[in-house]
Parts: structure tokens; sequence; C-alpha cells
């Protein structure tokens, strides 16, 4: 399941969401990303675009290769856009299974590739006003760890 | 042929989208960016340093040598930092 929004999301509920999917499930990985102030008081708010329509098509073909690589039950991806100060949650990833491994590897996977393919650009408010953020190489190699020959089609 | 721009490369240029008509000798996505660099001051910032340039043709991500025509949605933007 696939969410684009730009209004906030509790993690806990979308936890005991994908957690109540069925008894087939033995095991649920999430991982919640936030927005950070590191050093503290340097950051005041962050923007995030994005290419509505690109996105939801990227996440769902990143979504659909996670169920086509595990044995997936369930998988739940919420991104947010707009204005966030730091705490508040940007992206949840959670992915449900049978078993421990492939919930972990998929969720992996999926945080990996969508840094890295998903069309969203950090702005950070800052102090003397702000600045773009760039790509990081370290994401480019997280994703790259996934890759094997059928993945090139969305390379 | 509709042109979007996100990120920094929207403020270089200006503008979030354009409604273009290139000419016929541009066919491939390199050739676009090479039109389109000779548009504005702007536009030329935006699209001097093409590694630090991703496109997508009709919401994929697109390479240099991937055709362009009339009627392609095609996006211009810096490497994406979500997540």
């Amino acid at each position: 399941m696939i969410r684009v929004q730009e209004t906030p999301f509790d993690p806990g509920e979308e936890l005991a969401a994908i957690c109540d999917g069925g008894t087939a499930i033995g095991g649920v990985c999430s991982f919640v990303g936030l927005v950070r102030d590191m050093p503290p008081g340097s950051l005041s708010a962050m923007t995030l675009e994005h290419y509505p329509g690109m996105t939801e098509r990227m996440l769902a073909e990143i979504d659909r290769q996670a169920h086509d690589r595990w044995p997936l039950e369930a998988s739940r991806v919420i991104h947010r856009y707009g204005r966030m100060e730091p705490g508040e949650a940007i992206v949840f990833v959670a992915t449900a299974s049978a078993h421990r491994q492939a919930a972990f590897e998929s969720g992996q996977f999926l945080i990996d590739w969508l840094k890295t393919r998903a069309p969203f650009w950090k702005f950070e408010e800052t102090a003397d006003g702000g600045r773009w953020v760039d790509a990081r190489t370290e994401d480019d190699d997280a994703a790259a760890r996934w890759v094997r020959d059928r993945d090139q089609t969305i390379a | 042929m509709k042109v979007l721009y996100f990120a920094w490369v929207r403020n270089a240029v200006g503008t979030g989208q354009e409604d273009l008509q290139p000419p016929a000798e541009v066919g491939t996505v390199q050739q676009l960016l090479d039109w389109l660099a000779d548009r504005s001051a702007g536009h030329g910032e935006a699209l001097a340093d093409r590694a630090r340039i991703r496109v997508a043709v009709n919401q994929a991500f697109a390479a240099p040598e991937d055709p362009v025509a009339a009627g392609d949605e095609v996006a211009i933007f810096p490497p994406v930092t979500g997540g």
C-alpha cells in the first residue's frame, strides 16, 4: 500500500494497521524517517518538493519489486511532502511476512530504493535562508547493493 | 511538449513549467537539454553541469540518448533526496 500525502501520519497507528493484516503474518519490520536538526538549533524546518504522478508511479514500482523478490503478506509505504519541522515523521516503511528475514530485507530494500528513485527533493530552512540538500553517494551505494539483473528495468 | 522543472533547477530557470515546441532536429534528451540551455541565462545556469541533472520522460527516468517527441512530458531535476 502506497500513500503520498501532505498531512502528518501517526507511525504507531500505521504499524498497528499492518500488524492487523491477518494470521499468516509472523513478523513485521518498520522504519520511520524523521526530520533531523543536527547540530541542534541549525534547522528551523524542511520542505519536501515532489513530482506528483511520477512519485506515486515510482513508489508503486518499487513496492511491486519488493513483493516480487520476497514472500510478503503486506507492505506499507507512506511519504510526506510539504513543510515539516524537526522531529516530524517524513517517511514510513513497513513490511509483513511469515518470517523475519523477508520482512527485514524487503524493508531495507524499500527505503534504500525509494531514496534514490522516488522524485522528492529536500529544502532546508536555516538561519541564513536555506539550501537544497545534495544527494549522497552513500545512498546510491546502498541502493546498488540490491541490484540484480532484473532491477535494471528501473535503473 | 510539456517541460517541468523541480527544486533548484526550477529556481534557476525561474518557472516550474513551460509548454514548448522544440525544432525538429531535437530528437533526444541530450539534444533537448542543449536546446533548452540557450533559452535564457537561467536555463544555461541550471543545465551547465549535466552530472547534476536527471531527466524523466513521461514520468520514467531517461538517459541522454533516449528519444523525446512532441506531446511528451519531460521533467528536469537534481538527483533525488527523499526518504
